[in-house]
């Protein structure tokens, strides 16, 4: 084997390795990207709007089941959490709005859900399994992404919650 | 003496374990099914009768269990060839293993199947691999059959079983499924089984030209191979239309140690109405020649090291068309169920054969029949296959 | 270089290749491919008793499984 190909799988063995090493990964600690999105009721709200909160970014979809997993237990979080300012938001990336509202009408939550059916968020936070969690820091900063739903998972989230609110 | 309709080979068992694989990182829903068949043609009444049950005990693991029962009666073709009606019964039972973790999906399967005079035992194994971003999907199985063949000697309410020999059967199974667009889907499957032993079924016989008999033929016994080996290709793909529907098209290639080389081809559609209806139709064209030692007359006896006369080994074709309506009546779900439906599903499937002669009809009456053995029409039939099932997920 | 190497070869590359392809259908564009309809197989039943019905007769088998799609979470 000649070094080139040596070396490319060698970086192919270490993204792997990387991947694998588990659903939590420490993002770059980069800015979290701006966006303003619409709610359900037609009404813009911006990410900036929460500057200086803990938010959690989380991104679903009204046929991905381990999102609907997680909604009641995102749902108590945040009503555990918001006095001491933390803001959960849910993006929705369904393509159509009527089967976002009723789920909500059937399940509903009590944190901010904004749509994004033309997915520009979803793109320029890279979200690459559904669900997706980003927990963004009171100063704007990406701290923690996580990817994908198993039970358990909430347990997590609110340790980094916890983490970051005490920051 | 009593025939009975040989019903399975690797048959329901292989199927059923084949349309377990995973891929998809998420195991199925729970869910708890009744199923009610009836077929009706070529001189049989055959029902099926299954219950299923598949329930998840973490996230990551699940087991579903099914049994299954053939009922048969009627005369089949040989049996309208050689006298007398047969009544039987299968029974099978299926116990299916899920794990998955991270992007890894595992099955392991166990399946018995008996009948009065056969039995079958099949391990199977399986392993799938989300892959490149979740849109590749590789799986590979393996699978291992013990059959026990045996003959009613008795009549259908008088049985007498004698076991004439054993089979053994080994298959290795590889798929891709790839995602290629937001709408498409595509897969191709190679299935490669093995056997060994004991092939022919017992109930079946060859017939020879003979001037001394009656009707100017001969019935004798098949002589089979004692191994036999063959390669099937599918290639799939299904297409979300725009305006909510799916078509799905496949193909498959068939060939075997036997000569056998077999064409299958599949379209289906899928029609959502509104929230609560799904109405399907599908259209299968299949083809094969015959197998190198199967004739319908054989000029004399024991003119082949190899006979047969089983219509499965003759050149046929045969054609279905199906419809299939599923209802939701529990769109929104009960209590502990989700959702719940109930569908039928009515096909009409016509079966032709280039070499296999309708022997009995023609030779009732008057004594050697209005042919000269060989001259007999060639066979054809229809068949009116009915499902009737309820779906409960939860 | 002999066989097994010429396959190593081959392989790393593959899989240099696929590390470095970006999937094209993001997780997030996954609504049609969940859509139940698009499903290889809804009715686990009547699919294996329709196989089973055609491979009692017929003098093929197998080839028949099928795996894949779905919305890809987790």
């Amino acid at each position: 084997m000649n070094n080139s190909t040596a070396n490319i799988f060698k970086r192919c063995a270490l993204a792997a390795i990387v991947i694998a090493s588990g659903a939590f990964a420490a993002d770059a600690g980069g800015p979290a990207p701006a966006f303003t999105l619409t709610d359900l009721s037609g009404q813009p709200e911006a990410l900036s709007q929460y500057k200086g909160q803990v938010v959690m970014v989380n991104f679903w979809a009204t046929w991905c089941g381990p999102c609907q997993q997680e909604m009641p237990l995102l749902d108590q979080m945040y009503k555990k959490y918001k006095p001491a300012g933390f803001t959960l938001i849910g993006v929705n990336v369904d393509k159509e709005a009527p089967a976002v509202k009723e789920l909500l009408a059937r399940k509903p939550v009590s944190f901010p859900v904004l749509l994004d059916p033309a997915n520009q968020v979803s793109k320029a936070y890279h979200v690459d399994e559904m669900p997706s969690s980003v927990i963004v820091d009171r100063k704007g900063q990406i701290r923690y992404i996580h990817r994908g739903y198993k039970p358990g998972d909430e347990n997590e989230y609110q340790d980094r919650i916890r983490q970051l609110i005490r920051e | 003496m009593s025939k009975t309709y040989r019903i399975v080979r690797l048959g329901l068992v292989a199927t059923f374990l084949l349309a377990r694989p995973g891929g998809g990182a998420v195991l199925p829903d729970d869910r708890a099914d009744i199923f009610y068949s009836d077929y009706k043609g070529g001189g049989m009444d055959i029902t099926g009768e299954s219950v299923l049950v598949r329930k998840k005990f973490s996230e990551n693991f699940s087991v579903e269990a099914n049994y299954f029962i053939d009922k048969v009666s009627g005369a089949s073709i040989d049996v309208l060839s050689q006298a007398s009606v047969i009544k039987d019964e299968r029974k099978q039972k299926n116990i299916s293993l899920d794990y998955i973790h991270d992007k890894t999906q595992y099955n392991f399967s166990y399946t018995d199947s008996a009948e009065r005079d056969y039995t079958s035992n099949t391990l199977h194994f399986s392993l799938s691999q989300d892959m490149f971003g979740d849109l590749t999907t590789v799986t590979l199985g393996f699978s291992d059959s013990r059959d026990k063949v045996g003959e009613n000697d008795g009549s259908a309410f008088a049985p007498r079983v004698v076991w004439l020999g054993h089979a053994e059967s080994r298959s290795y199974q590889a798929g891709v499924s790839q995602i290629v667009t937001k709408s498409l889907i595509t897969g191709v499957t190679l299935e490669v089984i093995t056997d060994e032993g004991y092939l022919a079924n017992p109930y079946r016989s060859v017939r020879y030209l003979d001037p001394t008999a009656a009707l100017g033929y001969s019935l004798g016994s098949q002589v089979y191979p004692n191994t036999h080996t063959s390669t099937a290709v599918e290639g799939r793909a299904k297409y979300f239309l725009p305006y909510r529907a799916a078509a799905s098209v496949s193909y498959r290639y068939f060939s075997d140690t036997w000569g056998i080389h077999g064409n299958t081809i599949e379209l289906g559609y899928t029609q959502p109405i509104s929230n609560l209806w799904i109405l399907e139709g599908r259209l299968r064209h299949y083809s094969q020649n015959h197998a190198i030692f199967y004739s319908d007359l054989f000029p004399y006896a024991d003119s082949q090291n190899f006979v047969a006369r089983d219509q499965d080994l003759a050149a046929q074709t045969n054609n279905t068309i199906g419809f299939k309506a599923t209802y939701a009546f529990l769109p929104d779900g009960w209590k502990i169920f989700k959702r719940g439906t109930a569908s039928l599903d009515v096909s009409h499937i016509q079966f032709k054969y280039d070499d296999f002669r309708n022997i009995k009809y023609y030779n009732d009456t008057p004594l050697g029949g209005n042919f000269a053995p060989g001259a007999e029409p060639l066979y054809s039939f229809g068949a009116t296959v009915y499902q009737i099932y309820i779906s409960m997920f939860f | 270089m002999n066989t097994a190497m010429k396959l190593a070869v081959i392989a790393a590359m593959l899989l240099q290749g696929a590390c470095s392809i970006q999937p094209w259908v993001k997780p997030y564009e996954r609504d049609r491919l969940a859509d139940p309809i698009m499903s290889w197989d809804r009715d686990v039943i009547s699919g294996a008793y329709e196989d089973h019905i055609y491979e009692s007769r017929e003098g093929s088998r197998g080839g028949t499984g099928a795996a894949g799609g779905g919305c890809g979470c987790n």
